[in-house]
């Protein structure tokens, strides 16, 4: 098995001393940003990810990557001690996390929460070992209509799927197209949408956006709440562990249902809140105990857990094989690729095998190390949280402040991060979905890249985007993914009384 | 049940038609600007405007569908945007971090950091002078050792810090 051989080689890779160094430093990073309502996985690997510049690809991205898990990790902390849901994903969590909190079984809910990550982290990976090569093998074959096809999809189920109003997704995914073509155009050298300004010059930092949209955003959001910290303390030891560890394979089939749920909205631009949703959706539909949801039901804390973290995990893999990440978080690891000068896609399995594969090895071991250090630190971060806002929400600012001036060294782009701190404020307030403007602002340029050598091969007819059959699969897809909230009104309409009822 | 004298707060209609607005002027000036540099076929293939030419008519169209829906819709009832309680605790938390940006210009990032950290806990915290000045002084510090230090960042600095020699 190649694959074997090549995940070995990964091993060797990421378990330099080094680079468990900055694992153990990712992880405990990220569960901080988790367990901080106000930053996210994405905007915390974000603001961290200028910091990385100077250490080497592989490491970084181990590191960055380590904040991902931590941060999944983290959310679950806050949502059963506190009933505050850190990350988007985390809230179906609290809903039985939470009332076992209230019921003393604080330690079993954590326990259940953080294992059931770590197994939908796990099967995701395994998943991404053996379908990362094949898929990027199959990638290899794609010419710039398959690319742009393969994007096209990606946009599309945005707005097929998402949950906003279709006009809402298509607004926002064109504003991040819109600001990705400021500055110069790559291909002819001309100035784009710079109207005389030279700050406009470099053109939009998807950093930049995602500090001001994610994280000056989110404190804005939060402070709406008044957020007061009032928690249970939770202190795990090993008796609780083990005890809780013997009945989690009573759960086995929630736990495969979830799995599979959070891997396909992984890879499909779904991402892991509507995985956890979903999940949990489908564990109360299919329990035997549908009454016992929500008030401290066990298994209300496995199904959303896992599919959080398998979706969360796997949303690297089309981000790995094609250059399309799954969910915002992949998006911005993405960006940080793309500064490292390694260009995501199916050559990077070829030209940069050791990049890949330790970054997949330090999948494995750091969640390994990320289930080991939530374990035996659960009562440090309730500690933490006794610290109050007042406190965290400016530090946070300053955080975001040094995280946009770090890009470029440049004041202008401190003073876009509020700009876009207030869009992103409002943008969640009425609705409108932040993860396709940030996709559209990383990928525009390679979309557009895709799109324009098509059309030059194609002589400008769209043709091209039906020419072969493979080409033609994934853009009919798409445009079906496109048309799907219009089946769906055109269902409701024709069907008005039905419904009602 | 709701008087006229109890104004929970604003609802999203007039929030929903302006941020709709404020997309269809952007988009405005992307399809001014791609028709400027070319929103047809040049020699060398699609000029530069031909990408975004297509993106702002989509903005347009997107944003001018929920403007028009909003105004349709104008006289129904539509969900709160925000208690005013709720918008004040907003804005208390965005003026501050307004004028914090705009004084990492002229002060440097470390004592605009350690004012708005203070200015927080005095104001929000109540909490006393010794832990106050602890706190706002020991973070930016703790920054200035990481970045200046540990990973060479330079980040802006002011007159203190100059006075300083740093």
């Amino acid at each position: 098995m190649e694959e074997l051989s090549n995940l070995l080689n990964g091993f060797a890779v990421a378990m330099t001393v080094p680079n468990l160094g900055y694992m153990l430093i990712g992880i405990t990073l990220g569960v901080l940003i988790g367990v901080l309502p106000g930053l996210g996985g994405a905007n915390g690997i974000a603001i961290l990810l200028p910091l990385t510049f100077s250490m080497n690809p592989t490491s970084a991205i181990i590191m960055l990557s380590c904040i991902y898990w931590g941060a999944l990790f983290g959310g679950a902390i806050t949502s059963i001690l506190f009933n505050i849901p850190g990350e988007p994903w985390s809230v179906a969590t609290t809903f039985d996390g939470y009332p076992m909190a209230q019921k003393g079984q604080a330690a079993q809910a954590l326990t259940a929460a953080f294992t059931s990550s770590f197994v939908g982290a796990l099967f995701a990976v395994l998943l991404i070992t053996f379908l990362a090569p094949l898929l990027a093998k199959f990638a290899l074959k794609f010419g710039p209509a398959e690319f742009f096809a393969v994007q096209l999809l990606t946009f599309c189920s945005f707005v097929g799927m998402s949950k906003e109003p279709p006009a809402k997704v298509i607004a926002a995914m064109m504003l991040g197209f819109a600001l990705a073509a400021v500055g110069m155009d790559t291909v002819t050298g001309q100035l784009r949408m710079t109207y005389g300004q030279p700050e406009l010059l470099k053109g939009f930092d998807f950093l930049i956006a995602v500090i001001g949209l994610f994280g000056i955003g989110e404190i804005l959001l939060t402070m709406e709440e008044g957020l007061a910290f009032k928690g249970k303390t939770a202190r795990i030891n090993l008796k609780v562990v083990f005890e809780t560890w013997a009945t989690l394979p009573r759960y086995w089939l929630t736990f495969l249902r979830s799995t599979a749920i959070g891997c396909w909205m992984g890879i499909t631009p779904g991402g892991a809140t509507p995985a956890s949703f979903m999940s949990y959706g489908m564990a109360r539909r299919m329990s035997k105990d549908p009454q016992g949801f929500g008030k401290g039901n066990l298994e209300g804390v496995i199904a959303p857990e896992t599919a959080a973290h398998a979706a969360g995990t796997s949303a690297l893999l089309p981000m790995l094989t094609l250059g399309i990440p799954g969910s915002p978080t992949a998006a911005v690891l993405l960006g940080g690729l793309m500064i490292w000068g390694l260009q995501p896609g199916p050559m990077l399995f070829v030209e940069h095998k050791d990049f890949v594969w330790g970054l997949i090895a330090s999948m494995y071991t750091g969640n390994i190390v990320g289930l080991l250090v939530v374990l035996t630190t659960v009562p440090f971060w309730a500690g933490f949280l006794r610290i109050p806002f007042s406190v965290i929400a400016p530090v946070i600012v300053v955080i975001c402040a040094i995280g946009a001036y770090t890009v470029h060294s440049s004041m202008f782009d401190v003073i876009m991060m509020m700009v876009f701190g207030v869009l992103g404020y409002l943008f969640k307030k009425l609705k409108y979905p932040l993860a396709p403007l940030v996709l559209a602002l990383v990928l525009g340029d390679m979309a557009e890249a895709s799109f324009r050598q098509a059309m030059l091969l194609s002589q400008g007819s769209l043709s091209i985007f039906w020419a072969n059959p493979l080409v033609g699969s994934i853009a009919g897809l798409a445009v079906a993914l496109l048309l799907w909230p219009l089946l769906g009104s055109a269902r409701g309409y024709f069907k008005p009384k039905e419904a009602v009822a | 049940m709701d008087s006229e004298h109890q104004k929970p707060g604003p609802s999203t209609r007039g929030p929903e038609l302006a941020l709709a607005g404020f997309l269809m002027v952007l988009a405005g000036f992307v399809i001014v600007d791609s028709v400027r540099t070319g929103i047809g076929w040049g020699d060398d293939g699609p000029k530069s405007g031909y990408f975004p030419f297509r993106i702002g008519l989509l903005l347009l169209g997107a944003s001018g569908w929920v403007f028009v829906t909003t105004l349709l819709k104008w006289r129904e009832t539509h969900p709160l945007f925000a208690e005013r309680s709720q918008l004040a605790t907003v804005m208390a938390m965005l003026i501050p971090m307004v004028v914090y940006v705009g004084g990492i210009a002229f002060l440097g990032l470390y004592v605009s950091s350690l004012v708005l950290i203070g200015y927080f806990m005095r104001r929000y915290g109540r909490f006393g002078w010794p832990l106050t000045a602890a706190v706002s002084v020991g973070v930016p510090l703790v920054f200035f050792l990481v970045f200046e230090r540990w990973f060479l960042v330079p980040l802006p600095k002011g007159p203190i810090e100059r006075l300083l020699g740093f």
